[in-house]
């Protein structure tokens, strides 16, 4: 292949929400494919490339923790910013006293996986670039630790490190672990109709601590 | 306004706690967090958050390009009217409000990110952390939500703390009923007797130049902020709080110079070795590790 990179991410804490219990949220017990795709764009991206996530490790054992916190339920209303926008006097922010509500998260602690992943090139890629450039790239800034923003695991407020992981054999929590059923997750989102964006799943089997995604099926 | 930020950031904050309870678990009877494996005691990200906002609000008082979108007082919506009219919109029905934006929607295919500069421009706490803006187009992407350039983590003692439950009693009693049968009334307090935290953050250059435009002034005022932001914040419950040490990475690059997690490895802090029980920030030694930082990186120690 040639485009494809390993990184090591790690962290505290790590929150993947599964979409069928996101208002408590509750996450899945390893990374998404989708969030791992994130991890990487944080480091590097450009229109002209589009990555493909291949394999998850799942380094460390799976464990949970919780934490309830006071959170607002709105959003700002665009509607609301255009009036002001056009000059209405009038008060624009979310009161917490009236729009408090408190959630509880459960969360992923002392994760650590290795992400294999590669990238594609898209039609939207400039004359001058190519594989080759955006692999200089990516590497030299996995390398010096370079990133656009810092990479996070579900939120933000779960930093995720990041490091070329240059070993062979990558040893996980699960080496042993013939096959782990984990049910069906969260592949990634369709944007291919950006007025429908559609979210696709996939079966979930770890094999001996590795998610194996290149064929996998993916479900609408 | 001052330039947009050109160099990556990263930093360390260290406050502690005395008597008091620094961020209360609703969990668990608004106890102090505490991870219940290791001991050690927690501070929420967005507890962090909400001390830096009430800190701009009270010096800024609502100026220009300083306001304040999440605050902790006075209900939402509460002159939608209003500003109808103002708009020229007279008809106070919310149906056609929506009209008037489709048509807006119809003719300037940028007004989400027309709005979305708007407030960020006006809004420090939307430049600073992002915020979540509904859109006028269903599913057209992002335009509404901003990510910020400072992001916070949960902040952990660095020391097992432990909470300690204090009754207390008052005389005055609440009802009349209760006043017949009882003379006082009791309470609880929970409080953690020392801890020191350590929290630690991110600012992205990149997010600040492509998105919020947050600027070297407005990076000035988080610094500021973080050391000050248990300044205003005394209350019965909270003890004594102070910020010990903000230590700041500046990168000389917008992508920064080397990994996060080698720059918070440079800063230890340990219990000094003949404490057994720490009551004092003086029972800690904090030291900067100058050989694991690139020389590129310059260190500032800003309390």
């Amino acid at each position: 292949m040639g485009v494809g990179v390993k990184v090591r991410v790690w962290g505290n804490y790590a929150l993947f929400s599964r979409p069928e219990m996101k208002v408590e949220r509750c996450s899945y017990d390893i990374i998404t494919p989708s969030a791992a795709r994130g991890i990487l764009e944080a480091v590097y991206w450009h229109p002209g490339m589009r990555w493909v996530v291949d394999k998850i490790h799942v380094v460390n054992p799976v464990q949970f923790t919780s934490v309830r916190r006071n959170e607002v339920k709105s959003k700002i209303l665009a509607s609301n910013v255009l009036q002001v926008y056009n000059g209405a006097k009038k008060p624009l922010y979310i009161s917490t006293k009236a729009d408090i509500v408190q959630r509880a998260s459960l969360l992923l602690r002392d994760v650590e996986y290795v992400i294999e992943a590669h990238f594609e090139m898209t039609e939207r890629a400039n004359e001058t670039d190519n594989p080759g450039k955006f692999k200089d790239i990516i590497m030299r800034r996995l390398r010096r630790g370079e990133c656009f923003h810092m990479p996070y695991f579900g939120c933000r407020e779960f930093p995720a490190n990041f490091c070329l992981c240059e070993e062979e054999d990558i040893r996980t929590a699960y080496d042993e672990v013939e096959e782990k059923d984990l049910g069906f997750m969260l592949f990634d989102m369709d944007y291919s109709d950006r007025t429908h964006i559609q979210p696709m799943f996939f079966r979930a089997v770890m094999k001996q601590g590795v998610l194996d995604l290149r064929d996998c099926e993916v479900v609408r | 306004m001052s330039e947009v930020i050109k160099n990556r950031y990263e930093f360390v904050v260290l406050f502690d706690v005395e008597n008091g309870n620094p961020n209360g678990d609703p969990d668990a009877g608004n106890m102090p967090r505490i991870d219940p494996e290791s001991g050690l005691g927690l501070v929420t990200d967005v507890c962090l958050k909400r001390k830096i906002r009430n800190y701009v609000e009270t010096v800024k008082e609502d100026t220009e390009g300083f306001k304040i979108y999440i605050k902790e007082d006075i209900p939402l919506n509460r002159s939608d009217r209003e500003a109808c009219k103002s708009l020229g919109i007279e008809e106070t029905e919310d149906k056609k409000v929506t009209d008037a934006l489709k048509k807006l929607k119809k003719s300037d295919p940028d007004a989400d990110i027309k709005l979305r500069d708007y407030m960020c421009s006006n809004f420090y706490d939307i430049r600073t952390f992002g915020a979540v803006m509904t859109t006028f187009v269903k599913a057209s992407l992002n335009c509404g939500q901003v990510r910020g350039p400072v992001q916070i983590g949960f902040a952990r003692s660095i020391a097992p703390v432990i909470s300690q439950e204090v009754t207390i009693t008052r005389v005055a009693i609440t009802t009349e009923k209760d006043a017949e049968n009882k003379s006082t009334e009791m309470g609880r307090k929970s409080i953690v007797p020392y801890g020191l935290y350590r929290a630690e953050g991110y600012v992205s250059a990149n997010l600040a130049r492509k998105v919020t435009g947050f600027s070297e002034g407005d990076l000035e005022l988080l610094w500021e902020a973080i050391i000050n932001m248990f300044e205003n914040d005394h209350s019965a419950a909270r003890g004594k709080m102070a910020v010990r040490e903000l230590i700041v990475f500046k990168h000389s690059k917008e992508l920064g110079d080397c990994p996060a997690y080698k720059l918070f490895d440079a800063v230890e802090v340990r219990k000094k070795e003949d404490v057994e029980y720490p009551r004092k920030y003086q029972d800690y030694t904090v030291e900067i590790h100058e050989e694991k930082i690139p020389d590129s990186v310059e260190v500032k120690r800003m309390v």
